[in-house]
């Protein structure tokens, strides 16, 4: 039923008119969102969920004590550990893998982790080229824990009133 | 017509009086023909740019200063791509059909007025020469997706037959407006029958005309929100889809180049062209004498007017287009000719002086 007054908003474009100036307005008086990727960045929460590592305590021994909780509640069953009596005596992991194409970044193992030993830090720019690298090794793990310690150490004590 | 200007005659006397033509206009028309072609070349940037900030995206921003070299990187990639013919087309018309769509685009610019006094060729009946133009480029769309023997670009031709024929119509008539205030189909004449500032442009007694005129344009170009023959949702890519590499570019080049002229017509017919809106105002020359940089600004906003709909309006349904162009274009232009003839016969309006 076309009423005087819809066919005077028909024929007067008015809604077009309407849309035009939505569209205005953003052109000249809104932002764009974009963010230039590699220069600039978004803002990063500490409590980010990316890569993988393992960290040692100040004195320089292995926080990690094989207690296998990391692996018990890993959901995608990325993480295998195999343990053994270290030298000092003390109970060490012989064998640390967490496969990254299992793993869904989920972060119960940092929640489970009593010593806090396996963290996820915040590097989120990380790439495999071979066959077999996307399984972290100890050896890999605790080399990321030592060269980021202090960003990790940063977010876990930026994060450590909620926990 | 204009003569040969004399530095011509004193640079190559040599060269019988014909030929001493035949090089000058050539120049002149290869310098038309490459700054159409960069204007094309930069619209296609400044579309992606201005569709962009609507859309609070960037555009691309990568190649050379603020993505200035882009469409050169564009062309170099559809340069290096092959051209695929498809077996069951018709190879002749299938690689002639892009230049049917470019040539009458190209040549419709020899009779645009560029500044006082100039255009390639100043003929007298510079508007039908347009409006002969303006028909002969749907050929080349009709005839690549005839000539593709593919469904979807068959459907492309078939709707782009039938927008034309009814966009046309509406396109011609709101130009005899023009025609009767102007009383040349010259388009320099046309120009200068609405001298005197910008309350003598016909634009304001013809604003129903020009509003058929300038969407009839859109329409014409098949630009969005009339882009059915294109319609990728529907159809692919219309005429076009079997097109690749140059093939597809020289498509590419006729839509722009179209929509570029249709832009400079709407300020010609409608806003002066070469005018200044400031005549007889107290300020710089520059800004009071006519000139190219008026008519390019003008160019320009309608231009922009263009990116604005694409980046605004959703496609219009294929029957409403044909609605629209019969039902309602025609019958309203038809109508504000009827209000012009009295106009007219009362001496209404600037064209009375």
């Amino acid at each position: 039923m076309k009423t005087p007054a819809s066919f005077f908003k028909t024929f007067f474009l008015t809604e077009l008119i309407v849309g035009l100036y939505v569209t205005m307005r953003q052109f000249v008086a809104r932002p764009n969102i974009t963010v230039q990727y590699p220069e600039e960045k978004t803002p990063q929460s500490p409590r980010y969920r990316g890569l993988h590592a393992q960290r040692r305590y100040a004195n320089g021994q292995e926080r990690c004590i094989a207690c296998k909780l990391c692996e018990a509640v890993c959901p995608a069953l990325a993480i295998t550990i195999e343990s053994d009596v270290a030298a000092d005596g003390t109970r060490r992991t012989t064998r640390y893998d967490i496969d990254l194409f299992k793993c869904i970044f989920c972060g119960f193992c940092e929640e489970a982790c009593p010593v806090d030993a396996i963290v996820e830090t915040r590097i989120h720019e990380y790439h495999m080229e071979n066959p077999g690298e996307n399984i972290m090794t100890k050896d890999k793990l605790l080399a990321i824990g030592d060269r980021y310690e202090a960003m990790i150490a940063a977010d876990k004590a930026a994060d450590a009133k909620y926990r | 017509m204009s003569g040969v200007p004399d530095f011509v005659n004193t640079l190559l006397p040599f060269l019988p009086e014909w030929i001493r033509a035949v090089v000058f206009y050539g120049v002149v028309a290869l310098i038309l023909f490459v700054s159409v072609i960069l204007t094309m070349a930069f619209l296609t940037l400044a579309e992606r740019r201005v569709i962009g900030s609507i859309q609070a995206r960037i555009g691309p921003n990568r190649v050379g200063p603020g993505g200035l070299l882009q469409p050169f990187a564009d062309v170099l990639k559809l340069m290096l791509k092959e051209i695929v013919v498809p077996t069951a087309s018709n190879k002749f018309l299938f690689i002639i059909a892009p230049l049917l769509a470019v040539i009458p685009a190209l040549a419709a610019w020899a009779v645009v007025p560029l500044w006082p006094g100039f255009a390639v060729a100043d003929i007298n009946a510079g508007l039908l020469y347009l409006l002969a133009l303006s028909s002969a480029g749907v050929y080349g769309v009709i005839l690549a997706g005839w000539a593709t023997n593919s469904k979807y670009a068959f459907l492309g031709a078939m709707r782009a037959a039938a927008q034309m024929v009814a966009y046309e119509i509406a396109m011609g008539f709101a130009l005899v407006g023009v025609v009767m205030a102007a009383g040349s189909l010259n388009l320099g004449e046309i120009i200068e029958k609405q001298s005197g500032g910008y309350f003598s442009y016909f634009f304001w007694w013809m604003i129903p005309l020009f509003v058929v005129y300038f969407i009839s344009g859109v329409a014409e170009t098949n630009r969005a929100p009339f882009d059915v023959v294109e319609g990728e949702s529907e159809i692919v890519a219309g005429f076009h889809v079997e097109y690749s590499g140059m093939a597809f570019a020289v498509f590419f080049v006729a839509e722009y180049v179209n929509m570029i002229l249709i832009s400079a017509l709407t300020a010609i017919f409608f806003f002066g062209g070469w005018l200044s809106p400031f005549e007889g105002y107290p300020l710089p020359g520059f800004i009071t004498a006519p000139g190219f940089h008026w008519l390019f600004l003008k160019l320009a906003f309608f231009l922009f007017c263009y990116l604005w709909f694409r980046a605004t309006f959703p496609r219009y349904r294929y029957d409403q287009i044909m609605r629209l162009g019969w039902k309602v274009f025609i019958p309203v232009t038809l109508v504000w000719l009827a209000v012009l003839g009295v106009f007219f016969a009362y001496d209404i309006g600037p064209w009375s002086k």
